[in-house]
């Protein structure tokens, strides 16, 4: 599958990134070896398996409804490149 | 947009109900999930979404959505796994949001609607699970958004309904029902206001008698079933205000302004979505055993629909009664409380759909904090079948007076105030015949048939009993010795 330039402008805008037009190119290349890597799991017969959805043999690993430490509200905020004394602070989403 | 107009085209909706489960802690995080709490405050790493943290499933949610599930006669999938619905906005912190794709917990289903055509049962697609978003703040003086995560992983059920609903008084029946299916499970509180109930409505039109559905278009933001309604309205006219210019409706998420009752579409951009659902690896997958089910099924509470029933039924209610008594399960288990007293039903029926819903309509108050025990209002029924009081004084004076003294009996109240009815005849007869011997005249016009005279000697009787003589008494005794002259 070849990754063009509308599936590249596409994908940049779901992952909300931006590139620089000059690596657009490379980019396309980069991904569609990513893919017809991919696309070589195509060649094992699978018929017949269920879809594989975890790879843990677990089921059912639950907690009781119980409210247990929190952060504080300093260490939960502490990382955040921007915030102010009560909020997280992030770009305007609405203009 | 005139009547023939409408006519001309099928309203279809479908709606998305997304319903706060009334859990402690979060659907993935042992975080708490307190209404109201200062913000960013209920929170842990795995919310936050900080690298190497895994999400825990919380083992009340399940049991909350196959409530419902059962409540509404869904399929319940056995073996559920959790999907990844990937989007980037700032207050979903993991850029997904946890939810089930392609196995939903329950499947299918219905919910009972009553609208003035009837009854009738409007189809479901699903019940999945799924975590909330926090919340983003847009203030207009500040150049940031401000973000409170302390919603993000509270737990959520999204009730899926078919377009199966064709007008907007069906889609306020089916959210009216949807909340009172909640509240009566107690799983959600249902407040609309708060956001903990939240509806979408999935809205288009096409020609009547098609069956091929129109271009939808999705309006969001209504915080009440009132403005779920004008919403839909709107958008009935709207499109096919459209549809008649030749224009075509364009699919996409229109945003309700309650001040104006108008819809406007949101910015196209945002809808570019792509949420490229895949299973979530973290999660292990949830198996439900017909043991667990079994005991699920063993802890729901009757609903609000076989109660009415039941009422209709046992206590031979009118079907009317048996839905407003059902309208709240406060109310109703107050009405059964007042039904264990006595067993005039219908009169228990009409004090706590009349006075005692007025009372708590008046005062804000829930029925379960309604400040006289059931018993009153059976004993007040009581007086009034014995004819010791009157309706009229039983609700004007007896009902007023026993909520300022709780503690009372109504008996003794009825005492206090000096109202209790003379029904024994030999009290009531002197005062008949006391009556009749000082109106001889009056006697003489009732014996040549002028019937309506009884009234004016039913007035002479309660003056001088001081409103004390039962007047079903009076009436019989008067009729008595009147035909007896």
């Amino acid at each position: 599958m070849k990754i063009n330039r509308e599936v590249l402008d596409k994908i940049a805008h779901l992952s909300r990134l931006e590139f620089d037009e000059k690596d657009a190119e490379k980019m396309m290349q980069d991904m569609t070896a990513i893919v017809d890597w991919v696309e070589k799991l195509k060649e094992v017969d699978t018929e017949g398996v269920e879809p594989l959805t975890t790879m843990s043999h677990e089921i059912n690993v639950l907690r009781e409804d119980e409210i247990k430490e929190h952060l504080s509200h300093e260490r939960a905020l502490q990382n955040a490149p921007q915030k102010d004394a009560d909020y997280f602070r992030v770009p305007k989403v609405l203009e | 947009m005139s009547k023939s107009l409408r006519n001309k085209y099928t309203l279809v909706i479908g709606l998305e109900v997304h319903a706060q489960l009334l859990t402690e802690s979060k659907i993935y995080t042992p975080d708490s999930t307190a209404y109201g709490s200062q913000p960013n405050t209920n929170l842990s790493v795995i919310t936050l979404a900080h690298p190497g943290t895994l999400p825990l499933l919380n083992k009340k949610v399940v049991e909350f959505a196959i409530r419902m599930g059962i409540a509404c006669r869904c399929a319940i999938s056995r073996l559920n796994i959790f999907d990844r619905k990937n989007y980037f906005y700032p207050d979903l912190p993991k850029g997904y949001q946890l939810t089930q794709d392609r196995t939903p917990i329950c499947k299918g289903g219905f919910v009972t609607i009553t609208t003035s055509t009837g009854e009738r049962d409007v189809k479901l697609n699903r019940i999945h699970i799924e975590e909330d978003a926090g919340k983003s703040i847009h203030l207009e003086n500040e150049s940031d958004t401000l973000v409170d995560f302390n919603r993000a992983g509270v737990a959520l059920i999204e009730i899926v309904s078919e377009p199966d609903l064709r007008s907007s008084e069906e889609a306020a029946s089916f959210l009216t029902e949807v909340r009172k299916l909640v509240r009566y499970l107690e799983i959600c509180d249902g407040n609309m206001e708060e956001g903990s109930l939240r509806c979408d409505a999935n809205v288009s039109v096409m020609p009547a008698g098609s069956s091929l559905y129109g271009k939808k278009v999705e309006v969001k933001n209504m915080n009440s079933i009132r403005n779920v309604q004008r919403a839909i309205e709107h958008e009935f006219d709207r499109q096919i205000a459209l549809l008649e210019k030749g224009e075509v409706v364009i699919s996409e998420t229109r945003t309700f302004n309650a001040d104006n009752g108008k819809t406007y579409g949101m910015r196209t951009k945002e809808e570019l979505n792509d949420y490229r659902y895949f299973p979530d690896p973290d999660l292990s997958p949830l198996e439900i055993s017909d043991k667990w089910l079994s005991s699920i099924q063993a802890s729901m509470p009757i609903l609000p629909r076989a109660l009415a029933l039941k009422y209709e039924q046992e206590y031979g209610l009118p079907k009317y009664d048996a839905l407003v008594l059902t309208d709240t399960k406060d109310v109703a288990t107050y009405f059964e409380s007042v039904s264990k007293h006595t067993s005039n039903y219908k009169a228990a029926s009409n004090w706590v759909m009349g006075p005692v819903k007025s009372y708590l309509n008046e005062t804000g108050l829930n029925a379960h904090e309604f400040p006289l025990l059931p018993q009153r209002i059976a004993e007040i029924i009581t007086l009034i079948d014995q004819g010791k009081i009157s309706y009229t004084v039983a609700s004007q004076r007896v009902f007023p007076d026993l909520l300022s003294n709780p503690a009372k009996t109504a008996l003794e109240v009825a005492h206090h105030l000096n109202v209790i009815q003379e029904s024994n005849q030999d009290s009531i007869l002197p005062i008949v015949e006391q009556v009749m011997k000082e109106f001889p005249l009056k006697v003489e016009e009732y014996k040549n048939g002028k019937k309506g005279i009884m009234s004016m000697f039913m007035g002479e009787v309660m003056k001088r009993s001081k409103g004390k003589a039962d007047p079903k008494v009076a009436t019989q005794l008067l009729t008595k010795k009147l035909e007896e002259v």
